[in-house]
């Protein structure tokens, strides 16, 4: 019997018991719709990062200590101690192809201005940050060369920390406890807004890196180097010079491992992305158990339907159906099932993906549905189809034409 | 002329219950010629729904040979089993036996789904098995709106539209007043005669048993007398003058 045949009598079957069939399907079509719309906001996240990082320019570079070798294993910043702030100075005055540079090191600490709390990331930069990461400040002014070799306990605000310390205040001028450190506000970064992450850019203290090196944190490393080439097409080339200069200034023998690692925008996305990725296939995962679930129900209804249709299988049976045919027609009515589910799942995830910045809760979020998922929600719940209608079909495959004639 | 269609070689069927044995045919030895019409008669429990089902190789005897035209089919696989059903024997059900809320024509296009014929063809073939049965206007009638007789003439041409050789009707009138009884009944001597299809008849009723030529008594599983044309032959010469 063609396989055309069988798909058209189970279609027929099924649709002589429309509640039934939806019931059937209504766990596939949740479970599918959950996978379609937590990998998108997975897949959200993951573009979110990719955009930030696309808005800082592509003519960034980053210097970090370590070792290429070590680049899959990511050392935590602080497990190498090797940059130094002489070696910022030193690209930014010997490499042609570089425009700017600010030094990095950051500390978390608790802050405190009158009876308010807050805490928040410190971020020691050179003067030239608003220009390397093309971060302007909205108010005030960012601090200068002589903060920065004056250790200047002086501070500009990301906008989330205004709002939480100031409110509507003006915090110009005023001064805010860093670890009851005195620090006076000069001014305050204008809002990156959320792009889609679960951290916020604007939850940030920008003070002189020399300051949180030796106040904050009491060391005499810089944790990275944000270098601004002089142009997109330049990057290559900054980065050929820096990783020059550095070996020399290093003292590496050549053939030897670098100390430090000169990575540029592209490398650091990726690397983000991919830790985006854990997070979808973390949420893709979890809606997958509910499409688990959803096959389970098509075993029970179809066992059921099973037991309902002994009549009818005995009938096939006595007319001449193989055990083959009953088999397949009941397997293939789990399958025209499971990707019916499938497909309505499909639609009312994407539905759901597109729904859900409006949900107050989820303001904001950035959701994609990406044809991979659709794929694999597709594919997922035939192979529950499979999987979960087979034992039913079997079973019904099996019975003895008598016993199933004398059915009541 | 009087080709075999049918030998059976002392038919035994055991059913086991748990530890009970119910012997339900203890040794059947029998023969039925083509295009005969058989009618099986006895009292319930006799075996003679047993006997059918291994008629129709819907079941499998425990022991003893069968033979259908010619062929040993006593001890076929499942699936041979099915093929022979679908090519060589149409059966009818006291009951009906049709499917819930599907056609007239879908129910008697049933057997052909299993014999790899095509669509077009497999519709013309129900069709005019319905015509047959004088269910001309009826095809897409659905089988729930239809009366006890319309539906026992939809199995009917469900039975034959495989141009089988045998058809096994099972009291196909014990569900029906004497009226639809008759009818059906016409429409079983109209095949037995003008097609020569051989039909094999179980029945209670003495008047549808009469539409036979001839007529087999059971009890407990064992032939206890045959009727030809209103002779009535002992059991010993049964065994005698049939093998
Ligand atoms: N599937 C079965 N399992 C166990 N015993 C069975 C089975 N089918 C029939 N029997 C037994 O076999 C004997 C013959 O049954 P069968 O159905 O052939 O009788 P019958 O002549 O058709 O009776 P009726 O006129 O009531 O239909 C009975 O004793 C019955 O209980
Ligand atoms: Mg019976």
């Amino acid at each position: 019997m063609k396989i055309f045949r069988i798909l058209q009598i189970s279609i027929r079957a099924l649709s002589r018991n429309k509640m039934r069939s939806f019931l059937t399907i209504l766990g596939i079509i949740i479970g599918v719709a959950a996978v379609i719309a937590m990998v998108s906001v997975g897949e959200g996240a993951k573009k979110g990062v990719e955009e930030r990082f696309a808005a800082m320019g592509t003519n960034l570079l980053f210097v970090q200590p370590g070792s290429r070798r070590f680049r899959g294993v990511q050392t935590g910043a602080g497990g190498y101690v090797t940059l130094k702030p002489e070696d910022a100075m030193a690209i930014e005055q010997y490499c042609d192809a570089v425009a700017a540079v600010s030094p990095s090191i950051s500390t978390r600490a608790q802050v405190v201005y009158a009876n308010k709390n807050w805490n928040t990331q410190i971020q020691g930069t050179g003067e030239k940050f608003p220009q390397v990461r093309k971060w302007n400040v909205a108010e005030g002014t960012y601090f200068d060369e002589t903060h920065v070799a004056a250790a200047a306990k002086v501070c500009v605000l990301g906008s989330l920390v205004k709002q939480n310390l100031f409110e509507d205040e003006d915090p110009i001028g005023k001064t805010i406890r860093i670890n009851k450190i005195p620090f006076k506000v000069i001014g305050v970064l204008e809002s990156k807004g959320e792009q889609g992450g679960f951290f916020n850019r604007d939850d940030i203290i920008a003070a002189p890196y020399t300051t949180v090196m030796r106040r904050l944190r009491g060391v005499d490393y810089i944790s990275s180097i944000d270098v601004e080439a002089i142009s997109a097409d330049m990057t290559d080339e900054a980065q050929r010079q820096i990783e020059e200069l550095m070996r020399e200034r290093h003292r590496i023998a050549p053939g030897a491992d670098d100390d430090f690692e000169v990575r540029n925008m592209t490398d650091v996305a990726e690397s983000a992305a991919q830790s985006s990725q854990i997070m979808t296939i973390l949420l893709g995962s979890i809606a997958g158990i509910s499409l688990i679930v959803g096959g389970i129900g098509i075993m029970n209804i179809m066992l059921v339907s099973v037991t309902e249709r002994i009549r009818e299988i005995g009938i096939r049976l006595a007319v001449g159906a193989r055990e083959k045919d009953i088999l397949l027609q009941f397997l293939i009515e789990a399958i025209v099932l499971s990707v019916g589910g499938g497909l309505i799942g499909i639609i009312i995830g994407i539905g759901v993906s597109r729904l859900m910045k409006y949900v107050p809760t989820f303001e904001g979020i950035t959701t994609v549905v990406t044809p991979g998922s659709i794929l694999l929600a597709f594919l997922f719940s035939a192979s529950v189809g499979i999987f979960f209608g087979y034992y039913p079909a079997r079973k019904a495959s099996r019975l003895d034409p008598i016993e199933a004639l004398r059915y009541e | 002329m009087s080709e075999k269609i049918i030998v059976l070689e002392n038919i035994v069927r055991i059913y086991q219950i748990g530890e009970v044995e119910v012997q339900a045919l203890r040794g059947i030895s029998y023969s039925i010629e083509r295009s005969e019409f058989l009618a099986i008669m006895g009292p319930s429990g006799s075996g003679k729904t047993t006997l059918m089902s291994i008629l129709g190789l819907l079941d499998r005897p425990t022991s003893g040979r069968y033979f259908l035209e010619g062929e040993d089919v006593s001890s076929l696989s499942k699936d041979q089993m099915a093929a022979i059903r679908n090519k060589k024997i149409g059966f009818v059900f006291q009951n009906f036996n049709l499917l819930p809320r599907t056609t007239a024509l879908e129910n008697v296009e049933l057997p052909l789904l299993y014999s790899n014929i095509n669509g077009k063809e497999s519709k013309e073939r129900a069709l005019a098995a319905l015509a047959k049965v004088g269910l001309k206007g009826w095809e897409y009638h659905r089988t729930n709106q239809l009366s006890g007789g319309q539906m026992q003439r939809v199995a009917i041409a469900r039975a034959l539209v495989n141009e089988p050789s045998i058809i096994l009707a099972d009291e196909p009138t014990g569900n029906l007043d004497s009226k639809n009884g008759a009818e059906i009944m016409d429409i079983f001597t109209r095949l037995n005669r003008e097609q020569n299809i051989t039909l094999v008849m179980v029945t209670h009723d003495p008047v549808i048993a009469s539409y036979a030529r001839r007529r087999l008594y059971l009890k407990d599983g064992q032939i206890v007398r045959e009727e030809i044309n209103g002779k009535t032959d002992g059991q010993a010469s049964v065994q005698g003058g049939q093998l």
